[in-house]
C-alpha cells in the first residue's frame, strides 16, 4: 500500500544514494583517520538504513490519497514570490522587491482592493526598510534610483 | 556568603546607576524586538548592534549586549506563540504548544506564562550563576572531545526517543539535519563539501534559514490557501490572564526548565536551543496527559521557555569564569568584551569586580525590566491576531525574507529558506516532525569535530569512548534509550510514543 511513510522513505533513500554518489569526489580516509567524506558517507548509510526501516514498518501509515492538497496553488504562488524576491532583491533593491511581492500576494492572490493593496505594499516595504536599514543599521540592498 | 552579598551590593550600585540602567533598558527593548522579528535571532542582533556599543565604556556595552541577548530570548516566544514562527531557534519548541494554545483562544495566557516562566528562570539562574559558577565550570572542564561526542549523540537519541510516534522517523529526520550540516568547508582538511561552486555555502547552511523555512514558511504554505482560513482569535482582556489551573500546571515545568536549562547551558554547545528541546521532551515524558502535547499543553510552553532563558545564564558561566565561550552567542559576547579591553577569565572577578558584579546585578535588573515590558505588551502582541490572515501572511513573509537575508546579507540564505519551506511543507503532509532536522544542522559540525578530535587523541582507536567514564556513561544511557524504544516490538504492545502519535492523529487507542 502506498502510504505517506513509504513515499517519504523512498525520497530519503534517493537522497541517501545521491549523497553516497556525490561523496565519491572527496577523500574517504580510513576508519582510524577519517577524511572529509567519512561523516557524510556514514550519515548517508544511516539515512538509507532508516529509510528502509520506515518503508518496511511504514505500512500502517496514512494512505497517500488521504493527504489533502487543496492549498497547493496558494503554496506554489507563495514559493514563486519567494523565488522572485531572491532573484530581485539585489537587482531591484529591497523596497521595490518587497512592494512588488506584497502587491502580488495581496492584490492578485488574495484579491483585495487596489487601494488597500497599494497602501499595505508601500507601507510594509518602506516601514520595514526604515526600521532595519535606517534605525537598526542593517544594510539592505538598494536598487535603481537609490530605491 | 557574606562576601558574595557584599559584592552583589557593589554590583547593584553599578547596575542601578541611571546610565547603566538606561542601557540595560535599551538592550532589553531592542532584544525583545530582535526576538519578535522572525529570523533575527540573538546572534544576529548582537552581531549587528556590536558596532553601536563601540562608543560606550565596557560596563555599559556589556550590560546592553547582555540585555539584547536575554531580551531576544523573551521576545522569541511571541511570534512562536502567535504565528508558529520561531523568532529565534530556541523558540522552535514553543511553537508547537504555544501556537496550539493560541488556536484555542489562549494566546494571551501562553504569552503571559512564557514571560513569567522566563522571568523566574532568568532570576533563579542568575542566583545559580553567582553561587555555582566555580564548581560547575570545573566539572564542565572535564569534558574532552570523547565526552562531548557522547553527549551530542545522547542529545540526539534523547530527542528521538522523546518524539511522539516512530523513533526511526525522528532519527531519520535528525540524520537528514546532520547531512545538511555537512555542507560547507570541512574544518579539519579545508575541503569544500557539497557546495557546487556556491561560495556562500562554504560556511555551511545557517540555522536561521533552516528554522525559518521549516517552521515559518512551511506554516504559511500550509495555511494560506486553506478553504477555511485560520479563524482570527479576538481575545478579551480577561483571556490575557492565565487561569488558576494554567498557573498550577506551569509551576513545576518552570522549576524543572530552570534547573535543566542552567545545567545544559554550562555545557558547550547551542545550549539554549538544546535545553528547550530537552525540556519539552522531559515535560512530555513526565506529564500525566502526554497526549495533550502538540495540542496546547501549558507545560509545553512553560518548560522550554524557562529552560532557554535559564540556559542563557548558564552559558555565561564558562565564559565569565574561564574565558571559554560555550556557543556562538557567548563567543560574540566574548569578542565584544575583548573589543572593550576586558579579558574574561578567572582573573576578571578579582581585577574588575565592578564590571563582573555590575553585569550580574544588571541581569537581575534586566529580568525585572523584561517582565514589566513584556506583560503589559502582551495585549499589543495579541492584537496581531485580529489582522485577517490574507493580509497578515504577506507581512510575515516579508519579515521571514528580511530576517534571513539580514544575517549574512546573502540571497543564498533566502534560497535555502525557500527550499526548507518546501521540505517542511512536504514533511507536514507526510506526517514527519521537522524539529530534529534543526537540531541536526546545529550539532553536525560539533559531532564531526568531536569524533575526529577523539580519534586523533586515541591514534584512531574507537575504544576511547569506552575507556573514559563520562563518555561511557553517556553512551550507555543512549543505548538504553534505543533498547527501550525496541521494547514495544518485543512485547508487541503500544509504547507511550505510539499512543501519543495515535492521540495526535485523533485515532482511538
Amino acid at each position: 500500500m502506498l502510504t505517506t511513510n513509504r513515499v517519504a522513505a523512498v525520497a530519503l533513500a534517493v537522497l541517501a544514494v545521491l549523497v553516497l554518489f556525490e561523496s565519491r569526489k572527496l577523500p574517504l580516509g580510513s576508519l582510524h583517520n577519517p577524511g572529509p567524506a567519512y561523516m557524510p558517507v556514514l550519515l548517508a548509510l544511516a539515512l538509507l538504513a532508516f529509510a528502509i526501516l520506515v518503508a518496511v514498518y511504514g505500512g500502517a501509515g496514512r494512505g497517500l490519497s488521504a493527504v489533502g492538497w487543496s492549498e497547493w496553488r496558494h503554496a506554489a504562488a507563495i514559493l514563486g514570490t519567494c523565488a522572485f524576491a531572491a532573484i530581485a532583491l539585489e537587482r531591484l533593491g529591497y523596497r521595490l522587491t518587497m512592494a512588488v511581492s506584497l502587491a502580488f500576494l495581496i492584490g492578485v492572490i488574495e484579491r483585495q482592493g487596489v487601494i488597500l493593496t497599494l497602501a499595505l505594499a508601500v507601507t510594509v516595504a518602506a516601514g520595514s526598510y526604515f526600521l532595519f536599514d535606517t534605525l537598526l543599521r542593517v544594510p539592505l540592498p538598494r536598487g535603481p534610483f537609490g530605491l | 556568603m557574606a562576601e558574595t552579598v557584599h559584592n552583589l551590593l557593589l554590583g547593584f550600585s553599578v547596575a542601578l546607576s541611571p546610565p547603566v540602567l538606561l542601557y540595560a533598558f535599551v538592550g532589553c527593548v531592542v532584544g525583545t524586538i530582535v526576538g519578535v522579528l522572525p529570523g533575527v535571532g540573538p546572534l544576529a542582533g548582537i552581531s549587528l548592534l556590536l558596532p553601536a556599543t563601540f562608543g560606550l565604556d565596557a560596563t555599559k556595552a556589556i550590560v546592553m549586549l547582555a540585555g539584547i541577548y536575554y531580551g531576544a530570548m523573551y521576545g522569541g516566544s511571541t511570534t512562536s506563540i502567535l504565528m508558529r514562527i520561531p523568532g529565534e531557534a530556541a523558540s522552535v519548541m514553543t511553537c508547537i504548544d504555544g501556537y496550539a494554545m493560541a488556536r484555542k483562544g489562549r494566546a494571551g495566557a501562553a504569552l503571559a506564562i512564557a514571560a513569567v516562566g522566563s522571568y523566574v528562570a532568568g532570576t533563579v539562574s542568575v542566583v545559580a550563576l553567582m553561587f555555582l559558577a566555580p564548581p560547575l565550570a570545573s566539572f564542565a572542564l572535564r569534558f574532552g572531545p570523547p565526552e562531548y561526542f557522547a553527549l551530542l549523540i545522547l542529545g540526539l537519541l534523547v530527542l528521538a526517543y522523546m518524539s511522539s510516534g516512530s523513533m526511526v522517523k525522528a532519527l531519520a529526520m535528525a540524520t537528514l539535519g546532520l547531512l545538511l550540516g555537512m555542507i560547507g568547508i570541512d574544518q579539519m582538511t579545508g575541503y569544500f563539501r557539497f557546495a557546487y561552486g556556491v561560495v556562500e555555502l562554504g560556511d555551511g547552511i545557517g540555522v536561521v534559514p533552516v528554522a525559518v523555512g521549516l517552521f515559518g514558511l512551511s506554516e504559511i504554505l500550509a495555511t494560506a490557501g486553506q478553504e477555511t482560513p485560520p479563524a482570527v482569535i479576538k481575545p478579551t482582556l480577561r483571556e490575557l490572564l492565565p487561569s488558576r489551573q494554567e498557573w498550577k500546571e506551569s509551576i513545576w515545568p518552570i522549576g524543572r526548565g530552570t534547573v535543566l536549562g542552567f545545567l545544559i547551558g554550562i555545557i558547550p554547545g547551542s545550549a539554549h536551543i538544546i535545553s528547550s528541546f530537552v525540556s519539552y521532551a522531559v515535560e512530555r515524558r513526565l506529564s500525566r496527559r502526554p497526549e495533550e502535547f502538540g495540542h496546547g499543553a501549558v507545560a509545553g510552553v512553560a518548560g522550554p521557555e524557562s529552560a532557554n532563558n535559564s540556559a542563557t545564564s548558564g552559558a555565561f558561566v564558562p565564559m565569565l569564569a574561564l574565558g571559554v565561550p560555550s556557543g556562538p552567542i557567548p563567543a560574540v559576547m566574548l569578542a565584544a568584551m575583548m573589543v572593550h579591553g576586558v579579558s574574561p577569565g578567572p582573573l576578571l572577578i578579582k581585577q574588575q569586580p565592578e564590571l563582573f558584579w555590575g553585569f550580574i546585578a544588571s541581569m537581575y535588573v534586566g529580568n525585572v525590566v523584561l517582565l514589566i515590558l513584556n506583560l503589559p505588551l502582551v495585549g499589543v502582541f495579541v492584537n496581531l491576531l485580529r489582522v485577517p490572515y490574507p493580509l497578515l501572511y504577506p507581512g510575515i513573509l516579508v519579515f521571514c525574507i528580511l530576517g534571513v537575508y539580514a544575517v549574512n546579507s546573502s540571497v543564498v540564505d533566502v534560497w535555502i529558506m525557500l527550499v526548507m519551506g518546501l521540505v517542511g511543507y512536504l514533511l507536514r503532509k507526510l506526517d514527519f516532525e521537522p524539529a530534529p532536522i534543526v537540531l541536526g544542522v546545529i550539532l553536525a559540525p560539533m559531532i564531526e569535530m568531536a569524533l575526529r578530535q577523539s580519534l586523533a587523541m586515541s591514534d584512531g582507536h574507537y575504544a576511547i569512548f569506552l575507556t573514559r567514564p563520562i563518555a561511557t556513561t553517556l553512551l550507555t544511557v543512549g543505548v538504553l534509550l534505543v533498547l527501550l524504544s525496541l521494547k514495544s516490538l518485543v512485547t508487541r504492545g503500544l509504547d507511550w510514543r505510539a499512543r501519543i502519535a495515535m492521540a495526535e492523529k485523533g485515532e482511538e487507542l
